[in-house]
């Protein structure tokens, strides 16, 4: 596994992970605790459950610069709120479809399961997505993502 | 226009070390609305937060941006720090600049870069933070019980000792679940009974303890600290203030009905004690089976009460009253073994008993008075066949799970069988011999010394010959095929969660796992407590155990009950969902999404163009709510938000990142 650090100058992909509190964010903590090493291309933003992800965040960052978003939360049976990872699971595979039907690579989207004990899957994880991210290369979007008919803010 | 404070801290050199915290600092004071920008060495020390306390004041900050380590660690710790402030406690937004930064990168130029974008974000989201303010929430101090098993009643009694009121349902007539039909109790062998009923008595006569029997929990409305529970108490037909318990009516009744509490070994009368230290002492009337409330003859036992107690016109009694904390300990019941072992007759032998009936024949004051006999014929059998495992650990017919306590009373049965019939023979066929717990395996050996044969291997088929069941079995061990003539089989089956918990675990909100026993919050550190605040588990309920293990369960979650009723008042989480009532279109869609239950409708008055109308708009129960956020998305009118992390401020944190 390549340990990528970013170089000044060069182009370097922009990724944005949801993750939620109880398990990921935790996982991600324990990246940090064990000195785990991964690429500095991804800014992790906290969210309480990937049941709170709304699809408009993930439009809204790739449509402004982001070059991929990747939403984390508990393995599906282990949500914090019981079921709120379930509701998450199919929305946003239906969004990935939609993204994917307005052209999107798959690879610029993606969804994982990942525990508070999993700090090596957090880092492999992200490693991957930001790997296959920068072999896609910067996102040029000819024309806005949308989301039919949902309005945010 | 707000007023940010960032502070940013070196950690020693946890975070400078691959972070230039200075520059990070300098970046900072040239964002938006930053009117402050400091760091500082230690911020979580004594100093260090004397520090961000001297420069709140001097700056006139009203929201602070802490780029420290996880917000997992301490953010607690600054709300506060904070609380000590004039700013609002929930106008944070912590940076981790330590675990999801310095100590993941190594290259110092990187780490400065990705902890301004951090700072940057989080500057963004606070920006958009509104205040939030805890609610209070009364504490209702009493306490329900569900169930008056021995989980209930332990659970009950040390709710009372520590002076509380508790209230005890009992479905049943009387006090005393499953524990009190026991003969002993393993391994040491008490009396169940005279270790079951003192319990009864006492929690029947405690002071801080109402004992509701007959009765059953109708409904549930409302939060931890404040349970609207609605309990119907099924119609006794007998005053119980002037009823002495003196028995005499049943004694006149004229009808036999099957006796539930013997297992159906005997017959009792329409008007009936459970049996004799039932508490209450006092006996209720069958209706479906007295012949007065059917076909209005008889009247027998009115005739023969001494005190007039007896009303054939009594009707069920529907109460609703509040409860700060309710426990649950709804037990178990064996599982129907009849429709899934063919193989063993699936009841038409008479002589092939569950162990429940065993535990009767071998009571002193069970149907045959201690002396084990035969259910068919009434002759004491000589060879005994114990068969364990009948529905547990048997996917394919009963259940996967392991029911714990069948080995070890499996071991009893051998040991009373040999001990009450020592000429007898009793064989014990088995998959594997649990015995986890104190003087437990030390109890099988015993039983073992006593000449119980154990095989280790099921048995295929019984069938009958003459007026002996023949077990055709294996011998695993020796590959020997076992044929044995036995005088009467015993099955230990399954334990299965109690009729009707289904019910009342969706009207709490409390989950059932894969074998539909009630949810614990966390199988390891939250035990008895379940994903709905104020609710509790013991006992059976929960999954199956023993007697040992269950009344340490009763006590812990009194425990956690005591500790909830020692409050006046909660605080409650203001990071939950809120309704903005212009948008909401009152279609539900976040009621049905909600886990816990916390979202109904409601009809509400608004002016629009100068007329009043009436909507249907989404409420929100701030003591339900857990903050989860699944309502906000589910909105198609986007009219929920979730405080704390609201769309607004996930956006702009979102914008903030797109900067970089």
């Amino acid at each position: 596994m390549s340990m990528v650090e970013t170089t000044p100058g060069a182009w370097e992909p922009k990724i944005v992970a949801f993750c939620c509190h109880w398990c990921t964010y935790t996982g991600a903590d324990l990246a940090g605790l064990n000195r785990m090493n991964y690429p500095a291309n991804v800014r992790v933003l906290r969210i309480p459950c990937s049941g709170r992800m709304n699809p408009q965040y993930a439009l809204d960052a790739l449509n402004k610069g982001c070059d991929g978003v990747l939403v984390c939360g508990c393995h599906p049976g282990d949500c914090h709120y019981s079921t709120g990872n379930y509701f998450a699971r199919r929305r946003m595979l239906v969004f990935k479809r939609l993204l994917e039907y307005q052209g999107l690579e798959p690879e610029r989207f993606q969804v994982r399961w990942i525990s508070g004990a999993e700090a090596g899957k957090f880092r492999d994880t992200v490693t991957e997505v930001v790997e296959q991210v920068r072999a896609l290369g910067p996102l040029h979007l000819n024309h806005e993502l949308v989301l039919s008919g949902m309005e945010v803010e | 226009m707000s007023r940010i404070g960032v502070f940013i801290c070196y950690c020693g050199s946890n975070i400078a070390g691959t972070v230039d915290v200075e520059k990070v600092a300098e970046v900072a004071r040239t964002l938006p609305n930053v009117v402050h920008a400091e760091t500082n060495k230690y911020t979580c020390s004594d100093p260090g937060q004397a520090g961000v306390k001297a420069a709140i004041e001097k700056y006139n900050i009203d929201r602070v941006v802490m780029g420290t380590c996880s917000p997992r660690m301490h953010e607690l710790t600054w709300r506060k720090l904070l609380a000590d402030t004039p700013v609002n406690p929930y106008m944070l937004e912590v940076a981790n600049l330590r675990e999801q930064c310095s100590w993941v990168h190594k290259d110092k130029e990187v780490g400065t870069a990705k902890a301004i974008d951090l700072i940057k974000m989080a500057v963004a989201k606070v920006d958009k933070l509104s205040p939030l303010k805890s609610t209070q929430i009364p504490v209702t101090k009493r306490a329900l019980v569900v169930g008056g098993g021995i989980a209930g009643m332990q659970a009950a009694l040390d709710i009372a000792d520590a002076g509380y009121q508790v209230t005890v349902v009992e479905r049943e007539t009387s006090l005393g679940g499953k524990m009190v039909m026991l003969d002993k109790t393993f391994p040491t062998m008490d009396c169940s009974a005279c270790i079951c009923t003192p319990k009864m008595s006492e929690v029947g006569s405690h002071p801080n303890i109402t004992v509701k029997s007959y009765a059953e929990v109708e409904s549930v409305e409302g939060y931890v600290g404040n349970f609207d529970v609605t309990i119907r108490e099924k119609a006794k037909y007998i005053d119980y203030n002037l009823c002495t318990g003196c028995g005499a009516c049943t004694t006149k009744c004229p009808t036999k009905v099957i006796n539930n509490f013997e297992q159906g070994m005997s017959a009792r009368p329409a008007i009936y004690k459970m049996f004799a230290q039932a508490v209450p002492a006092k006996p209720v009337i069958d209706a479906e089976h007295c012949r007065k409330i059917q076909e209005n003859k008889c009247g027998a036992c009115a005739k023969i009460c001494p005190t007039g107690a007896i009303h054939y016109d009594d009707e069920d009694k529907v109460t609703t009253e509040r409860y700060g904390a309710i426990v649950l300990t709804t037990g178990y019941q064996l599982i129907d073994w009849k429709p899934l072992y063919p193989e063993y007759g699936g009841g038409k032998y008479p002589d092939v008993i569950t162990g429940l009936q065993f535990e009767r024949l071998v009571n002193a004051s069970g149907p045959t008075e201690g002396h084990i006999l035969r259910p068919s014929d009434g002759k004491e059998p000589k060879n005994v066949v114990i068969i364990k495992c009948v529905g547990s650990r048997d996917p394919h017919k009963g259940v996967a799970y392991c029911s714990r306590a069948c080995c070890m009373y499996g071991a009893k049965h051998a040991h009373q069988f040999l001990d009450k019939v020592p000429d007898g023979r009793c064989f014990v066929f088995y998959m594997d011999v649990r015995t986890p717990g104190k003087g437990y395996d030390e109890f099988y050996m015993n039983t073992l010394q006593d000449g119980a044969q154990y095989l280790r291997g099921r048995v295929s088929k019984i069938y009958k010959e003459g007026d002996r069941l023949v077990c055709l079995g294996e011998d695993t061990l020796t590959s020997a095929q076992i044929r044995i003539e036995a005088d009467m089989v015993v099955l230990e089956t399954a334990m299965v969660p109690a009729e009707g918990v289904d019910k009342l675990g969706s009207m709490l909100g409390v989950t059932r796992d894969k074998d539909l026993w009630l949810t614990e919050a966390h199988a390891k550190l939250r035990p008895v407590e379940t994903n709905t605040a104020g609710v509790f588990l013991a006992g059976v309920a929960q999954g199956p155990k023993d007697i040992p293990d269950t009344v340490c369960q009763a006590g812990a979650a009194a425990s956690k009950v005591i500790g909830l009723l020692n409050h006046d008042h909660l605080e409650s989480n203001p990071q939950i969902s809120r309704v903005n009532e212009a948008l909401c279109q009152g279609d539900g869609a976040c009621v049905n999404i909600c886990p816990y239950h916390a979202i109904t409708l409601v009809q509400k008055q608004f002016r629009e163009n100068s007329q009043k109308i009436t909507r249907t708009v989404a409420s929100v129960n701030p003591g339900l709510c857990q903050g989860c956020g699944a309502c906000t998305v589910t909105c198609r009118a986007g009219a929920m938000d979730l405080l704390g992390y609201t769309n607004e401020s996930l956006m702009r944190e979102v914008d903030a990142l797109c900067q970089w």
